[in-house]
């Protein structure tokens, strides 16, 4: 009889217990934000906390990077693609109460794209020409030209809606309108956010969310074993990825980023300046090594620069297959038989560091000799990106549909060709989607035949979550872990 | 004891201003820019300049001195590049953490390091002695963060007694915040116990010989009276020194440690401030380092002071 009291006062306490953890999740992240406004400065880590959870733009990219209903429920776009009347919802209120309405809106694009504005796409802003308020809920945005992904250019972090009464503080005290609002950031540990009662939308199921902050790889695993955390969305070693895929209380998801890595080449330094030698670099490069030996097996090939889930993806992984005959006719071709040494700067991530060992010991096989210097980021970014002081380094580029990057002469690629930015202009101006997708396609072959960087892969998104938390994102097209969808099974 | 203290003083705020005029040059030459880290890859020149300007960046280095060290001396210590708060706010939180870390482990290595010194010199050369001091060996050369991971796999993921890091703040329970840093401060204390219980014993032994043992012997104390009433004060000063030493170091060196409990320590935050080349935290860190090092050094001189009446009249 004891015994029988005993076992079912424990289950009590357990089923207790259990329901009264499963209404909040807490979130591993490996990199802390330096502050919570998303429309100052580009840091991703800002976007995983606040992006739909807390902020929310007039259209939402959701997980398969498709352009959904936001602030705006629905948009007219006129005949000639130039200007578009969002319709907003009744009732919405910021977190601190004030109302949202489209004085909010222009507010926000106005300040993003103001002179002195530290919008890191503000590019995005440009083409407005005018912001005009119809009524309080219809906002008309009329640009200089047709702008096809205008609408996607919206959804990111950095178009968020912001109110003038709180926009000051957004770095340490967030005030959106999205389905969770900030509650305390307690610094180099956690970010809480609980559910907002007053969301317009449909209310999210959990009633808080933990963003626990843990940068240490091996500590990310410990944290998860030990319930500390449900789910790292983004888990940092792909090493032992293996060890949760095998043990049924944890799910793996392995999906994938925006995150096209590649060995950028500098085009302006000889001998890289030479096609021949960057073909015979593409052909050295033996892409399922790399991905075997950094990515444990874990990453998609690419062969350009280009998201191999978007529906314009062009399998270029053949163009130059690994050949190493190839690779050295045309170190041969070049006049460089003996092959020659240049510089391998990797900035800091792992994943950056093993691909550059890797391919430092490729390219030796056909007499390249890649000096490695590994830098900190600041390092990184002063030498390689901005004074172009590099010949070849190993980055992950997260940008959603960054593809233009290399219409850009003064990008740290230092590639300047005509037909190029040709192409990307006309994606600019073209308002047929057929035409724009035949125009994605010729510029993801344009960039391959020029091998103008080695495409290796791309990198994935490895969620890992105890059994029975569902609604996360598989993917990230943006970097986001938008919370209103999950919660735990069973507990409703 | 008004001289020694106020030439103690003197050379305090010297060394003070010399080390924030060094850790400026410094900073200043280190290569990278706070504005164009934050904005990555995809900012363009016009946006980081406009973020260098609303984070006072484009000021001369000299303006950007004086600005930071009055400042710090009306307690105002800037604003973080990156985090957007007060660096004074940071600071605190961040010592919250890592002072009480650190006093836990210096208290946990001394309750060791004492015991373990003195019986094995009084039980020297006997087996005990040669067990305790191959221990201690044993503890100097175990690297604290590989001692930290097996903590974690056996009281974390096996057990779960504790939580395999984090630390609830202050504002939660004490004896929450005690349970999250006793992990990380076994892992601190051990090696650091370890050290010091080798130089107690060697202190202890060294003390047995002095003539003032030998008189406190021939008046009839036990070889142990003699120890506890008149051998272990002495004992003490070298132990005093090491544990000086100690707390400067595992005050910012505990870093690795802070990572793997993914503690909000002050080791933590110098490491990704320089990192993010948040440069005034840096700087405001580093100073107040050397001012703690300044003063425990002090503390430590006073305590010698106080055990040795000798230094207090020479000083």
């Amino acid at each position: 009889m004891i015994k029988f009291w005993l076992t079912t006062t424990l289950f009590w306490i357990g089923c207790l217990s259990a329901t009264a953890q499963q209404n909040t999740i807490k979130v591993g992240l490996q990199l802390e934000p330096p502050n919570l406004d998303p429309t100052s400065g580009a840091a991703a880590a800002i976007d995983e906390v606040v992006y739909g959870n807390i902020f929310e733009g007039l259209v939402r990219i959701n997980e398969n990077g498709d352009v959904e209903p936001g602030l705006a429920l629905f948009w007219n776009i006129s005949t000639d693609g130039r200007s578009y009347v969002f319709h907003l919802p009744e009732g919405v209120k910021f977190h601190d109460g004030t109302d949202f309405t489209a004085e909010d809106v222009r507010f926000s694009f106005n300040r993003a794209r103001a002179a002195g504005s530290s919008n890191a796409k503000k590019y995005i802003f440009a083409p407005i020409t005018n912001i005009d308020i119809l009524d309080p809920l219809t906002i008309m945005i009329t640009l200089d030209q047709a702008r096809p992904d205008f609408l996607f250019n919206i959804g990111l972090g950095d178009a968020v809606i912001v109110a003038e009464e709180s926009v000051s503080s957004n770095a340490s005290r967030p005030v959106g309108t999205g389905p969770f609002k900030f509650d305390r950031w307690v610094r180099g540990d956690r970010i809480e956010l609980s559910r907002n009662v007053d969301y317009w939308g449909p209310a999210p199921r959990l009633s808080r969310a933990i963003f626990k902050i843990i940068t240490d790889p091996l500590s990310a695993y410990t944290a998860l074993m030990a319930g500390d955390i449900d789910t790292f969305p983004n888990y940092p070693a792909p090493e032992n990825l293996f060890l949760f895929d095998q043990d049924p209380a944890y799910e793996v998801f392995v999906g994938l980023t925006a995150g096209e890595t590649i060995l950028a080449t500098n085009n302006k330094n000889a001998p890289l300046n030479n096609l021949n030698v960057r073909k015979a670099i593409a052909h050295a490069i033996n892409r399922d090594e790399l991905i075997n030996g950094a990515m444990f097996g874990n990453a998609a090939p690419i062969g350009t620069h280009f998201a191999p889930n978007h529906p314009d993806y062009v399998d270029l992984t053949g163009l130059y297959p690994y050949d190493l005959a190839k690779a050295r006719e045309y170190l041969r071709a070049a006049g460089l038989p003996n092959g020659f040494e240049v510089s391998l700067k990797l900035p800091p991530p792992t994943y950056a560091r093993r691909t550059g060992e890797l391919i430092a010991n490729q390219l030796g096989r056909i007499g390249i000799k890649a000096v490695i210097e590994n830098l900190e980021w600041a390092q990184w970014i002063d030498q390689v990106l901005r004074n172009r002081n590099y010949d070849l380094t190993v980055v992950s580029h997260v940008e959603p549909m960054d593809i233009n990057i290399y219409a850009n002469p003064d990008y740290y690629f230092g590639y300047d060709n005509a037909e190029f930015q040709q192409i990307i202009s006309d994606i600019d101006k073209s308002t047929d989607a057929a035409v724009t997708s035949e125009l994605y396609k010729k510029a993801q072959r344009k960039i391959a035949d020029d091998t103008v960087n080695g495409y290796l892969y791309q990198l994935g998104k490895y969620g890992v979550w105890k059994r029975g938390v569902r609604g996360m994102w598989a993917n990230y097209p943006i970097r986001s872990n938008d919370l209103r969808d999950v919660y735990f099974e069973g507990s409703e | 004891m008004g001289r020694f203290l106020l030439k103690r003083f003197l050379s305090l705020v010297i060394t003070l201003l010399v080390a924030t005029v060094i850790i400026f040059i410094m900073i200043e030459i280190v290569p990278g820019d706070p504005a164009a880290y934050m904005m990555g890859l995809s900012g363009s020149t016009e946006a980081t300049e406009a973020l260098r300007a609303e984070l006072g960046l484009n000021m001369e280095p000299w303006q950007r001195y004086f600005s930071w060290v009055s400042g710090m001396i009306t307690g105002d210590f800037g604003i973080s590049y990156t985090y957007r708060i007060p660096v004074s706010e940071l600071i605190i939180e961040r010592t919250l953490v890592s002072v009480p870390l650190t006093v836990y482990a210096l208290i946990l290595s001394t309750l060791i390091a004492v015991p373990v010194g003195v019986i094995s010199a009084s039980l020297r050369g006997r087996f005990a002695d040669t067990a305790l001091m191959g221990i201690a060996q044993v503890g100097v050369a175990v690297p604290n963060f590989w001692f930290a991971i097996l903590l974690v796999l056996l009281f974390s993921t096996s057990l779960g007694l504790f939580s395999a890091g984090g630390f609830p703040g202050w504002d939660a329970e004490f004896f929450e915040c005690l349970k999250a840093l006793t992990l990380p401060a076994i892992s601190l204390a051990l090696p650091q116990a370890a050290i010091l219980s080798r130089v107690m014993r060697s202190s202890v032994l060294e003390v047995m010989n002095e003539d003032y043992i030998r008189t406190a012997r021939a008046k009839g104390l036990s070889k142990r009276q003699a120890l506890l009433r008149h051998g272990l004060r002495n004992a003490m000063i070298p132990v005093l020194t090491i544990l000086g030493l100690q707390f400067s170091f595992l005050l910012a060196g505990g870093i690795i440690i802070e990572s793997i409990f993914s503690l909000p320590g002050l080791g933590r935050l110098v490491f990704q401030s320089i990192a993010q080349r948040d440069l005034i935290v840096v700087q405001s860190i580093v100073t107040l380092l050397v001012f703690a090092v300044v003063m425990i050094t002090f503390i430590v001189d006073l305590l010698y002071a106080w055990v040795d009446p000798r230094l207090r009249e020479g000083g």
